[in-house]
């Protein structure tokens, strides 16, 4: 498969430069579509002392088609789903942006940027995203809540510290398309 | 409401205009749409000399695909003489600007290096796309390399492997539907990728779909033209009514396919309610659906008898098989006392004040109020989809007619045409009732529901002549009722679509409901992101 050597070489390059606080490893030896990312929370974001699970998946027809990167830690960010799904809104990944040159580096980049500066005019939930305008001390708190309760400890990628219940801390916003 | 207009054959009903022997003297002549070269955008108020067409008439074009390839194609070669650039280029810079070809010219003269940027085009000379292969050249997709490896990259220099190059444009345009936009595969880049260069690396197949996607963009970057939404349709219509006149004007098209629909906002046609009034409608018939539901049950029980009663057929006077109690399906009253001049079955009686004092009795009231209109125009839309189950009934019916008659097949048309005119003015019917709710009490609404009433009652009588049994239909007499009877139908439909659009275009009707002015437009495929 044409892919393989693709990926192969990128996930050798995600592991030899990979951006600040974060480390990459395969789900499973035997499949290169899954990767399990770590993230430590980034010194500069409210999510320092956290550390977060990143679950990146590459379709089949990957590089041509976008990988779907889901946070497998519960995160309080305006462009995560504040579920167990974990959803991300990123610019490059949607369809129209994504080009088969474009390289994984990159959008675990983008992650990493988007924990630093969160994107509240294309929110996932426009809640959390009213919140960070409007309240910052608020949102600040709440998030800082999220890291206490899910991002401390070693991460697990099997969904146990994403929270069974949706309506954790600081409720569930109403979620709109971003 | 389905387009159900597939059983519509060449004949179509867009005689709409008055006959001679009508009421309304100066209106004469059969005119057909205005097919000048520009389509004037006066909205049918048009005073021309010797003829007058009527109010809700505008001016429009049908244009089938040869038609929008050529003035694509002389538009290109306007520009590509004009500026002494490429057809690639001119292509993609008219694309770019919406295919304003004076914007175009003119931008360009001011500063052509800063207009080909915008537009994803570099500068330097034109040469034609060809594969290379490159020693030591290792694909940035793939990650392939080898001896005899071929490549290819636009002018910005960005290479990757035919391979790779094919496998993405193919997903662009087979999937995503993509062409006038394609850009270099590289991130980053905006540089489009030009029709010559897809030219060289897909397949026919892929080409065509290319193309074709290409001419669809032109429709779709003009604002006077639309797609015909008709399945299978490939013509395009030319309208100069704009989204601001929207509320000045129905402007009800037709294309060649026979197919009816409103140019503001892609539905079918929906005279004589104004595109805003029939969003608001439809969005509070979606919201109500629950209430509405049982009233679109295709039985109900006989007022007198109780037995339950199906509905077969498209006409609104029922008999009771068990107890002969005939009645009105709509407001289930003595259908004795329809068709005289008590009808007021059309009408809504608003209870006198007294009666609605606090909010539970208003809001019983306004629900009332609804359902009256609701259920009007939902039997309609019924009444139009059994008349057509009837329609195809009846093709049998005009095969046996003309061996058991001896017409031909010819004479038999009537049925075709009287099975025509209870489908459009039925489709009328729906919609003065949802405009009627939207209607506040005057003069004018009255004058509007004896149009109304005059027009319904007229259906309900061709509705049930039409469905007689073949043996009574061989009656000449009969035929020459239904030829009477349809064309009168005809005549009161555009009567009460003449007198509405007038009203309209004059700015008279008061509604219980604001109008912004400017109703958005629903549908119409765009690829633009
Ligand atoms: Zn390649
Ligand atoms: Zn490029
Ligand atoms: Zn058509
Ligand atoms: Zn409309
Ligand atoms: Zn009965
Ligand atoms: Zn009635």
């Amino acid at each position: 498969m044409a892919s393989q050597k693709r990926i192969a070489k990128e996930l050798a390059d995600c592991t030899t430069h990979a951006p600040a606080g974060m480390s990459i490893a395969l789900a499973t030896d035997s499949d290169v579509h899954k990767w399990h990312v770590t993230l430590d929370g980034p010194a500069e974001s409210i999510y320092s002392g956290g550390k977060f699970g990143l679950v990146v998946t590459l379709p089949p027809e990957y590089p041509f088609k976008a990988p779907v990167v889901t946070f497998a830690t519960r995160i309080y960010h305006p462009n995560v789903t504040n579920d167990n799904v974990g959803s991300i809104c990123l610019g490059l990944l949607k369809a129209e942006n994504w080009k088969p040159a474009s390289k994984l580096l990159s959008v675990l980049q983008a992650v990493r940027l988007l924990l630093v500066e969160p994107q509240p005019d294309d929110p996932l939930e426009s809640r959390i995203a009213d919140e960070y305008r409007r309240d910052r001390a608020e949102f600040d708190k709440n998030a800082r809540a999220y890291v206490q309760r899910y991002a401390k400890g070693p991460v697990k990628f099997d969904g146990t510290n994403v929270g069974a219940d949706a309506g954790a801390a600081g409720g569930s916003g109403k979620r709109s398309t971003g | 409401m389905d387009s159900d207009d597939d059983f519509m054959s060449a004949v179509s009903s867009e005689d709409d205009i008055l006959p001679d022997d009508s009421d309304n003297d100066d209106l004469s002549g059969a005119e057909d749409f205005d097919f000048d070269d520009e389509p004037d955008p006066d909205l049918g108020m048009s005073k021309d000399i010797g003829r007058k067409r009527v109010a809700y008439d505008i001016s429009f074009k049908v244009y089938q695909p040869a038609d929008i390839q050529k003035q694509q194609d002389d538009l290109i070669n306007e520009v590509n003489m004009i500026l002494d650039i490429s057809k690639e280029e001119a292509a993609i810079l008219l694309r770019h600007f919406r295919w304003n070809k004076e914007r175009l010219i003119e931008d360009y003269m001011d500063a052509p290096p800063q207009v080909l940027e915008a537009a994803g085009l570099a500068q330097e000379p034109t040469s034609l796309p060809r594969l290379e292969v490159k020693p030591g050249f290792v694909c940035d997709i793939c990650c392939e390399e080898g001896p005899g490896l071929a490549s290819f990259a636009i002018k910005c220099g960005h290479r990757y492997c035919v391979d790779c190059y094919r496998h993405y444009l193919s997903q662009k345009i087979k999937e995503e539907g993509e062409a006038a936009r394609i850009q270099c595969p590289s991130d980053g880049c905006d540089l489009i990728v030009d029709a010559r260069s897809l030219d060289l690396l897909v397949n026919p197949e892929l080409k065509e779909r290319y193309h074709e996607l290409l001419n669809r963009t032109y429709v779709e970057d003009k604002d006077t033209l639309k797609w015909c939404p008709a399945p299978d349709c490939q013509n395009a219509i030319e309208c100069g009514v704009k989204k601001k006149d929207l509320d000045k004007v129905v402007p009800t098209v037709s294309c060649l396919c026979a197919h009816r629909f409103c140019f503001g906002c892609i539905l079918s046609d929906h005279q004589p309610a104004p595109c805003e009034l029939v969003k608001k409608w439809l969005k509070k018939c979606a919201d109500d659906s629950e209430t509405a539901n049982w009233i679109s049950a295709n039985t109900k029980e006989c007022p007198k008898c109780n037995s339950t009663i199906e509905k077969n057929g498209g006409c609104n006077h029922m008999t009771c098989r068990k107890c002969k109690h005939e009645f009105c399906w709509m407001c289930m009253g003595l259908w004795s006392e329809h068709g005289t001049s008590w009808y007021s079955c059309n009408r809504f009686e608003e209870k006198s004040g007294t009666e609605a004092r606090d909010a539970q009795a208003k809001s019983r009231v306004s629900l009332e109020r609804y359902l009256h209109y609701y259920n009007r125009y939902a039997n309609h839309e019924q009444s139009a989809r059994l008349d057509k189950d009837i329609y195809t009934k009846t093709e049998k019916k005009m095969v046996q007619l003309q061996k058991e008659s001896g017409m031909s097949w010819i004479e038999v048309q009537y049925l075709n045409s009287a099975s025509q005119a209870l489908q459009t003015c039925r489709q009328t019917l729906m919609w003065t009732y949802a405009f009627a709710f939207y209607l506040a009490r005057n003069n004018l609404t009255e004058i509007f529901e004896d149009n109304q009433k005059d027009l319904e009652m007229a259906v309900e009588g061709l509705s049930e002549m039409f469905e007689k049994p073949v043996t009574e239909l061989a009656d000449p007499k009969l035929k020459v009722e239904i030829m009477d009877k349809t064309s009168y139908c005809n005549k009161r439909r555009i009567i009460l679509l003449d007198d509405t659009a007038q009203n309209l275009a004059d700015g008279r009707w008061t509604f219980n409901v604001e109008l912004t002015g400017s109703a958005p437009t629903s549908g119409g495929p765009s690829n633009r992101r």
